[in-house]
Order: C-alpha cells, then structure tokens, then sequence
C-alpha cells in the first residue's frame, strides 16, 4: 500500500538580504496511514518549516519552496494552485499551532469559528454545523459545550483553548494532522491532558499525525516513528525504540545525553552538545553538525553525508560508525 | 570607596554553627485587585503566595517546581525583598529582611541575586555587555573603573564568554550567550545566594544542559546556595538537593530530591510526576499515567479547604473544609495532605 504522504526532496529557502537561508534543505520522509510521525529538533533546525511548506503556509517571499514533490494521496500537492490547496488545508490536512491564542480570532466566538470550516469544506448549514461543533467539543473533554459554544477565546484556558485548535482540526475528518508544537506552551499536567485527547482521537479516526516537538519525553510517549532533524536535514530517521535505543547519529546521541530525565537517581553531570548550531545562511560544505561532533573526521568536513539505510527501517546521515566509540570511518 | 575588595572571599562568610542560610516563615503576598478609575478600590485579593514556610541550607540546591500561576516566582522574588511580603518573616543569614528598610537593605541585596527566565528580556539592549555585567559593581561601589573593567573580563571567562566580546550588545549573542552574560551579572558582586527563575526554560535542550553545567560548577567553585525556580521536573530532580512542590500559593510537598521522586505522598506530586514523558519508548509504554482532569483554580477565589481538592482523585468531605497542616511525616519530608 503507498504511505498516505510523500514527501521528497523538498527545499525550502529563504532570501533575505543576507543571503539565502537554507531552512529546509533536501527533507525525504513517508507517513504511512495511521502512524505517529515526530520530526525532533531544536530551535531553527527546519522542523516547522518544512512541515508548514507541505502546504504552502510559508510568507513567499521572503520564502520559496526550490524543489520537492509533496504526495499526499497520490497527488503532488506541490503542482496544485492555490484553489485546490485550500481546499486540502482544514479538510484531509489539518493542523494545530503552538500558540492557541494566536491561532484562534479573539473576537469571533469559539462557535462562529469552529462552524466555519463545517459550513465551507462539509457544506452543512448553519443549524448542522453548530451541533456538529458541540459534539467536537465533547469529544476533546469541553465541559458543557453547548453553553461554551458561544464564549469567546479569551474566556478559555491556555489548554481548553488548544482542545477547542484539536477539535476544529478534527472537525472534517483529517487523513492527516500537523501538529506544531502543539503542548509546548502548556503546563505538564494540562500538556498530558491535550496530548491524551490528541493520540486517542487520532486512533479513534484512523489519522495520521506528524507531530512536531522539541521535548523527547513526549516523542518517546507517542511517536511510532521519529525523524531527528538538524540544520535543515534530517539526519536520522527509525522507529522510535530504536532512535532511543540505538541512536547512530552523533546529534541524536548527544541530545539524548543532554537531557536531564525524570528517572536518573543519580545526579550525573549532563553531557551537552558544545558549541552553536550553525548560521543556516552560512553551511560548511562537509556535514552540518561537523563543528560540535565528537566523532568527526576529515571526510566530515568536506563531504556531507547523505541520508542512508544501514539497517531495516533505520536511515542515519554520518560517515562514521557511533557504535565504535570514536571517529572510525567505514565506506569508502 | 575602592577600599571595599571586588572578589569576595567564597564561600560562607561570618555566621557559624546555622546551617540555613534562608528561612522563610509563613510567608503571605497578596496583590490587592483594584477596581474604579478616580476613586479606586480594593475589591479581591490575589492570594499568590498564601503561607509557605521553608528554609535553604547553606550551600545546596532547593528545587522550587510547581505550574504556571502557584506562586514559585512570587516567592523567589520575596525572598529578594523584591515584593513587600504581606506578612511572614524571611530570614537571611540570621536577619529578618521584613524588618529592614529601603537603604539599610543594600549591604544584604549584595549578597543576594537573580538569574531571570528570558535572556532576551532581562538584559537591557541598548547597554554593552561590560555595561550590563559591571553595573552591580557600579551600584554596590565597588572598585575603581579599571578593576572593574578587570573584574567584567574575569567573569565573563568564568562563565565561558570571551572577554573580547564586552564590547558588543546583547542582540548579537545567542540564548544560551545571553543566559551566561545574565549570570555573571548576578555573579559580579560575589553573592551567597542566587534566585533562579527559570534560568534554562526558554533555551535549547543543547543549550540548556551547558548551562546547568555551568551553574553546578559555578556552585562549586564558589560555595553559592540556589533557589532553583522550574517548571521542568526532570532538570529539578537533576540539578537540586531538595525539592519542594508549590499549588496556588501554598506548599504541597518538601523532601530531598529522590525521597520526592521515588516515594511522593501528596497526590499533587503523583501527579505531576506521572504527567512528565520520559525520554524512553520502552519505559513509556509500560508507565501509569495519573491524568489530572480540570485547570488549576484562580488564586483569585482558591478553593476551601485544601487549594488542590478540585482536582484531586483522592479528595474526601475534610479535603473541602480543613486546610490539611504542613507537617513532618519523615525526618526531612514535609506534606501538608489530610490522606498521607
């Protein structure tokens, strides 16, 4: 069976009168029908960008989608005209944003908001769309719906407001959601809320879920697939168990020693990646992660390494073998 | 003026014998809500800090964790006699601050500082770094330009920053730079006891273990004690000595760091502790999960009773009349719960 998305080679760069910012560079990745794809990384390493061009949400200029095929039900998303994306975005894509305040209108009521997509994408009139918004909004746990249905944003909590961004991206029925950051800027026990209505309305659907995050406790909870993003690139990509339990790029070894964990008894020093992540205007020829690598060696810094299989379902970009310890090149 | 030395001799100074180098004894803020425009009145109060009693030892780590709103940064920020308690006692060193005033509070906010959450925020863009970092000094009067100006080059390679960089302006460095400029700020005037805020919630998780690096070593090598303000329990359990669990304006839990994870009694900590994912699928999938339903009440109108009642799976008839006591069920753990 085809994945549900194809994402290939997709470019997406940014020129500023810096220079061209290479904020997605080169991004290959399938979400299979029902799964939980994680794109991790930290601050500026593409990891919105390139999931925010796959529906061409990006401020073109400055930005530009240079090359890449985006397949989503076997169609080339990337080839479509602005007509037919918008009818893709909201209906078989959704997507839910970090910051529910600003992503929901503060003077149009929750109601007016969520029947607003019901009524454009479903055609249902007014009547429908209002109770089938009400049902949403007891599916994602909005106590007394029907009266809530005529508040406001404002007069929602940081996580009722991200419930009611979760039950508007469900409201048509998605193949697929995109999930930016969705709990990043909740508390943890409000963040474990949301993030349970998430995973259990995506299994109830059957959607596919691309979940965008920089926190590796909440990837390890509910990603089936995890693809470790850096300076534009992915630069690993496997199942879960298997970025955590086998980690072959050095970036994904590091960060995973310098996060403090909830279980460690001991009070271990943390071993943090030294140094910046690199200007994305200004890339070394070699690979992205050269400056701050443990492992590197001179092949490093003048060639950089493609995205390659080196066990079933497990891809990692790096010449050198992690396992081994330190900088033994294997290949050529 | 320049007779006062800049580098303070580390470590614990004159006081013997007292291990707590804090003591902050049934603190109260309550920030008067307001109403009326010519004539204004008082109409609520905003219980953000609601009765806490606590003390930090000379030398260690006191965790301080709890969610947006329950009062963590409004008590690291008292103790700082930066909001006038409403009522309470803070102690510092063996001296009531409540009690000391306006100009007399200088010599004791020299030994007392803050490293703030947001480096963008907290440093002031139009100052230099060597402005930005020499400007306690400045304050305290402490030493002659060219010390400081020697004393700004220092603590900037003491907490990892070229001093060839003093010139520049805090726009032209990273977060994690930023954070590291804030903190040899606190550091200039070589205090005993530094608030943190929040200090690597808004950096990296690269970024941010650099920085709990240097602030553990920072500890080290100058004998300093934190109040360590988070909302992340994992950096907590790594970074402290102790920890304790604030809800609404009041203490839940108090305990030495593993004591607090590996055996919590307040159904609060539970709870919290389950909500935080671990960095590992395999232990993922087999853990239990406490779901706290419901949003934390406003601490405008706090529940009767025991302030977590609302959203506790445990809460019985007492829960929502008695304010549970905060008491000592172990040598060290503290709990203020009617179910423990």
């Amino acid at each position: 069976m085809a994945p549900l998305l194809q994402v290939k080679d997709l470019r997406t760069y940014f020129y500023t009168d810096e220079g061209v910012v290479k904020a997605v560079d080169g991004v290959t990745y399938d979400v299979q029908e029902g799964e939980t794809l994680a794109l991790v990384g930290e601050s500026g390493c593409g990891k919105s960008i390139s999931a925010l061009s796959l529906l061409k949400l990006i401020p073109i200029p400055p930005g530009r989608i240079v090359s890449g095929e985006v397949i989503f039900e076997g169609e080339d998303l990337m080839k479509m005209d602005e007509d037919d994306l918008r009818k893709i975005r909201g209906n078989r894509i959704a997507m839910v944003f970090q910051e529910p305040m600003t992503s929901l209108n503060p003077v149009l009521t929750i109601g007016k908001q969520m029947t607003e997509s019901l009524e454009l994408h479903l055609k249902l009139n007014s009547q429908a769309a209002t109770a089938r918004a009400i049902q949403l909004l007891e599916m994602v746990g909005v106590a007394e719906a029907e009266r809530r249905i005529t508040d406001y944003p404002h007069q929602f909590s940081g996580g009722m407001r991200q419930r009611v961004m979760i039950a508007m991206a469900m409201a048509c029925n998605p193949k697929l959601l995109i999930a930016d950051e969705p709990t990043t800027a909740l508390d943890v026990t409000i963040q474990a809320q949301v993030l349970e209505v998430m995973a259990r309305l995506s299994r109830e659907f059957g959607t596919a879920v691309i979940i965008i995050t920089h926190n590796l406790g909440v990837v390890a909870r509910y990603a089936d697939r995890v693809n470790v993003m850096y300076a534009g690139r992915i630069i690993e990509s496997a199942s879960a168990e298997t970025v955590y339990g086998d980690p072959r790029h050095p970036y994904t070894l590091g960060l995973l020693n310098s996060v403090p964990r909830l279980d460690q008894r001991q009070g271990e020093k943390l071993i943090p990646i030294e140094g910046l992540p690199p200007d994305l205007g200004r890339l070394p020829p070699g690979c992205s992660f050269y400056a701050r690598c443990t492992f590197r060696t001179d092949k490093c810094r003048e060639e950089y390494p493609p995205l390659q299989l080196i066990e079933e379902n497990h891809y990692a970009a790096c010449w050198v073998d992690v396992r081994k310890g330190s900088a033994a090149t294997h290949g050529k | 003026m320049a007779s006062e030395t800049i580098t303070a001799p580390t470590g614990s100074t004159t006081t013997s014998g007292d291990d707590n180098l804090v003591e902050v004894k049934n603190l109260k803020i309550h920030f008067p809500v307001t109403a009326g425009f010519i004539i204004s009145k008082t109409v609520a109060e905003n219980k953000a800090v609601d009765g806490v009693t606590f003390d930090v030892r000379r030398g260690e780590t006191l965790g301080l964790v709890g969610e947006s709103g329950c009062g963590k940064s409004t008590t690291g920020r008292a103790i700082l006699q930066l909001y006038k308690p409403t009522s309470g006692q803070v102690i510092f060193d063996g001296v009531d601050l409540t009690t000391v005033h306006g100009g007399d509070l200088r010599p004791y906010r020299r030994k007392m500082q803050m490293i703030f959450q947001d480096p963008y925020a907290s440093l002031n863009p139009r100052m230099s770094v060597r402005d930005i970092i020499g400007e306690p000094l400045l304050i305290h009067k402490l030493g002659k330009p060219a010390e400081r100006r020697e004393r700004v080059a220092e603590l900037m390679r003491i907490v990892g920053l070229n001093p060839f960089y003093a010139t520049r302006f805090p726009h032209e460095f990273s977060g994690g730079q930023r954070q590291r400029i804030g903190i040899a700020r606190a550091l200039a005037v070589s205090p005993d006891f530094i608030v943190c805020d929040e200090p690597v919630s808004a950096l990296d998780v690269s970024i941010q273990a650099q920085i709990i690096n240097l602030l553990e070593e920072l500890q080290e090598q100058f004998g300093l004690t934190y109040l360590f303000i988070a909302h992340d329990l994992a950096v907590v359990r790594h970074i402290s000595d102790r920890v304790a669990v604030m809800y609404l304006g009041k203490l839940m839990e108090m305990a030495d760091r593993n004591e607090i994870y590996d055996n919590p009694l307040h159904p609060y900590t539970k709870s919290l502790l389950s909500a935080v994912p671990i960095p590992d699928p395999v232990l993922e999938k087999k853990r239990e999960r406490i779901i706290l339903t419901g949003d934390v009440p406003s601490s405008l109108r706090p529940p009767k009773g025991c302030v977590f009642h609302t959203r506790c799976p445990i809460a019985i008839e007492e829960c929502r009349q008695v304010i549970p006591e905060w008491r000592e069920v172990e040598p060290g753990h503290h709990v203020a719960c009617h179910r423990v």
